[in-house]
């Protein structure tokens, strides 16, 4: 095992952190898809479940950027099948003031994005994050990052 | 207003005080987990994390003696939180919460991290990052944990009651069998008949019985029972509520007759002058613009096209009871159920589009729905085979398999049914005209369950030719309109030039129209091939992701006769535990007000898309209506002052997860 972890490190090199904010009902079951489908993806995001895309807080999200995120992932249903009627109707609009502020901070338009991944949809889940996870390594460690965080 | 808060807050003071002993569980999952992640040296590090008093590695986390492990570890080291590494939540956080439950820990007191579906199967090659990513998310879930309050799942009610939706074989079954335990179902059916797409077939294999002999007296049944309220040419509008009480808008389209006059005699058909090309015969021969469905439907009622309907009033003349109402309007009728199954059926694949294989540019290209119509004793040419270019009896027939399936261009999953349904058909006609002559072109021939294969070799046995390969090239003869079809045979590794005198293309099973809508009202997820998911592929085949909706039949996936009807009453069976038990329990995530810090600003209220939030005039504060609020925890995000908290979903629970995706880097001097 250590030979070939060994031969990955050398040929990966840094790998971004991503904190993906996923809905229990539609992009969390699409991580889970992912995982049964065994679609590969880079080691980045680390997921962070609520109930509703709705529930996402502009506090939640700049909070990760400030404890040293490279990237901010907001997803939930597509439109049409929130769970719970229209709360991802509303991380729409909530997103767009999400977008202002980032960009206010400079935060680079890769670093936070927004994307609705159905329950079944696991190769879209891993061709998101290996997408996010290769504009990241292009841009290097987020700019809010602090130093000495891993 | 403040009793919710009133009940909770002793219980959260007294266990915020304590001193939080977090025992974390690590699931090998075999070698689904332990293959890929280190678990030892992911156990040894957040043994090392303030709080957590145990740590410890199962080979299988969720078997007797995993849960055993947790059991006595909580009872060894007083532990009052738990967390779980393993697979997902979404499977498995019932099982542990039972667990920790069972041991006098608040069910609310589990967390469960995803380091399967999450990590060890999507970095199956990457096992240093993979078991970095392990440690990151169980010390996430590890400090969330310490911050987790206890709650109380509630219990509601459940109106004895089910709506089953779509009046197939598969919905019938429901019906049938949930009427049967006594309880009162509504069959709602979009088609002015019961009976589904089986009732089109002629025979159904293997065994070849006559499709609408066996349906027939199902559908029957399904009418004389008193339990069940049949709602045909009706569809579902709305859908409201939660498990346990539906409220559901059912539309009725209007038959423009009086379904209670009406004795399904038919008189009206034979002098309207309108015809128009007969849909329940593929298209195939004409009907009326009033019309029975067909002769063994259900209810056997007529009704008018009124599309096509010229005015002429000649049917209300014939009409010996009066029934013909030309000014019928659209109604409606408001159910309250406790169940809803969705059994809403399939189509067949439409290949006239692409126009694959020829279809729909050469006349003596068919579908197998239309062979099949055609076979039939009761369809347009009384049961005579003929070719649609000059109605002669064809001798040379050959078959197309995987039309509409396992194709990148169409559908990738293999429809299930067509080779079996090719098979019954080349043998049907072969039985009634022994001198044709069938060719099958297949890419494999699939016989999964009991007695197909034998029907697949009295196929063979008769004569039938099974030759594996796609055809290339399909032409017609412009003179004798005969089809050419050039196809390589792949076993015997040479290309054979046919000439057919009719081809018959075996399309397979897509989602049903109006399945998306169905998908929307019911909140249910739609997979990529556009087919409805179930709860868990394997172990819960026939729940969903919503409390108290099922699914039966070809609305998850294609599926045969008895796969069909095995799924309906399956459901019934599901739906039974909540009818019978008149009780279901619902999460204890809701929304929570601080009366203290809320200013009444209201900007939460129309946040909520179930009413839950109510202004409270008096106090002049937002107060949440816990029987109404559903979690989903929207109005949180929206308070601008805090004093909105999503129960277990809490910002700071959240937040310590997001602060601990990261840690400081130990510097190694």
């Amino acid at each position: 095992m250590s030979a070939e972890a060994a031969t990955t490190t050398k040929t990966d090199g840094w790998e971004p952190k991503i904190v993906a904010f996923c809905c229990n009902w539609c992009s969390y079951g699409g991580a889970d898809s992912a995982g049964m489908g065994r679609f590969q993806q880079p080691a980045s995001a680390r997921i962070i479940r609520v109930m509703c895309s709705g529930r996402i807080d502009p506090l939640h999200v700049f909070n990760a950027f400030l404890e040293g995120a490279d990237a901010v992932l907001v997803t939930g249903c597509h439109i049409g099948d929130c769970h719970y009627v229209n709360g991802n109707d509303k991380t729409k609009i909530k997103y767009k003031y999400l977008e202002n502020v980032a960009h206010e901070l400079g935060i680079e338009k890769e670093r936070l994005q927004l994307n609705w991944i159905s329950a079944s949809e696991g190769e879209k889940f891993a061709n998101f994050i290996r997408d996010v996870t290769a504009q990241i390594k292009k841009l290097g460690p987020s700019p809010l990052k602090p130093e000495g965080v891993a | 207003m403040s009793d919710n808060k009133g009940d909770e807050k002793p219980v959260e003071s007294k266990v915020d005080q304590e001193e939080k002993r977090v025992g974390v569980f690590v699931c090998e999952c075999g070698v689904n987990i332990g293959g890929v992640v280190n678990t030892k040296a992911v156990a040894e590090y957040i043994g090392t994390l303030p709080g957590v008093k145990v740590t410890s590695v199962n080979k299988f986390t969720c078997s007797d003696s995993g849960q055993a492990d947790i059991q006595s570890k909580i009872k060894e080291h007083n532990l009052n939180r738990v967390v779980v590494a393993a697979c997902s939540p979404k499977t498995h956080e019932p099982t542990f919460r039972a667990c920790i439950e069972e041991m006098g820990l608040n069910q609310y007191f589990l967390e469960f991290v995803n380091i399967r579906d999450h990590c060890s199967w999507i970095h199956m090659w990457e096992k240093e990052k993979a078991t970095e990513k392990a440690k990151d998310l169980i010390r996430m879930g590890t400090e969330r944990a310490k911050l987790l309050e206890p709650l109380q799942a509630s219990e509601v009610p459940v109106t004895d009651k089910a709506l089953v939706i779509g009046a197939g074989v598969a919905g019938m079954q429901s019906a049938l069998d949930l009427a049967d335990m006594g309880f009162q179902v509504y069959l709602v059916e979009k088609e002015p008949s019961i009976g589904g797409r089986m009732a089109r077939f002629d025979k159904v294999f293997p065994t070849n019985d006559c499709s609408i002999c066996i349906l027939g007296p199902k559908m029957v049944e399904v009418a004389r029972n008193k339990n069940i309220k049949i709602m045909s040419y009706s569809e579902v509008k709305a859908v409201d509520g939660y498990v346990g009480n539906f409220n559901v808008k059912i539309e009725h389209k209007p038959r423009y007759l009086d379904v209670a006059k009406c004795t399904g005699c038919a008189k009206c058909s034979e002098v309207c002058p309108v015809e128009v090309p007969y849909d329940f015969n593929e298209g195939f021969g004409t009907r009326k613009a009033i019309y029975v469905p067909f002769p063994q439907a259900v209810p056997l009622r007529a009704l008018i096209d009124k599309d096509n309907c010229i005015n002429c009033k000649a049917c209300a003349k014939a009409c010996q009871s009066g029934a013909i109402n030309y000014d019928m309007q659209t109604s409606y009728t408001d159910l309250n159920v406790g169940v809803i199954i969705g059994a809403v059926g399939f189509k067949t694949y439409d290949p006239e589009p692409r126009h694959d294989f020829g279809y729909g540019l050469y006349d003596n290209i068919i579908t197998a729905m239309e062979f099949e119509r055609l076979l039939n004793a009761a369809g347009p040419t009384g049961g005579h085979v003929v070719r649609p270019s000059d109605c002669k009896e064809p001798i040379r027939v050959g078959f197309v398999n995987c039309v509409g399936s396992r194709d990148k261009a169409t559908n990738i999953y293999c429809s299930g049914v067509c080779c079996m349904y090719t098979i019954k058909n080349a043998q049907l006609l072969k039985e009634k005209r022994p001198e044709t002559d069938h060719t099958v072109m297949y890419i494999d021939i699939r016989t999964p369950f009991r007695a197909y294969e034998e029907s697949y070799n009295r196929s063979r046995n008769l004569g039938v030719k099974f030759l594996r390969g796609r055809p290339v090239e399909v032409k017609e003869d412009p003179v004798t309109k005969n089809i050419k079809v050039r196809v390589e045979d792949t076993l015997a590794g040479e290309m054979r030039n046919l000439e057919f005198d009719l081809l018959v293309l075996a399309t397979g099973i897509v989602p049903n129209e109006g399945i998306g809508q169905i998908q929307q009202l019911l909140k249910l997820s739609k997979a990529a091939d556009g087919l409805l998911m179930e709860a868990h592929p394997k172990l819960k085949p026939v729940d969903t992701t919503i409390d108290g909706v099922f699914l039966a039949g070809c609305a998850s996936g294609p599926k045969d006769i008895p796969y069909a009807v095995s799924q309906g009453s399956a459901c019934a069976g599901r739906a039974t535990i909540l009818l019978k038990n008149k009780k279901a329990i619902t999460e204890g995530i809701t929304a929570v007000v601080n009366p203290d810090v809320c200013v009444g600003c209201n900007v939460c209220i129309p946040m909520c898309p179930f009413q839950a939030i109510k202004f409270d005039e008096k106090a002049g504060k937002a107060n949440v209506v816990k029987a109404l609020c559903k979690g989903c925890g929207t109005c949180v995000a929206a308070c601008p002052t805090g004093a909105l908290e999503q129960s277990h979903f809490k910002n700071n629970q959240i937040l310590a997860q997001v602060k601990n995706v990261f840690k400081f880097q130990e510097v190694a001097v």
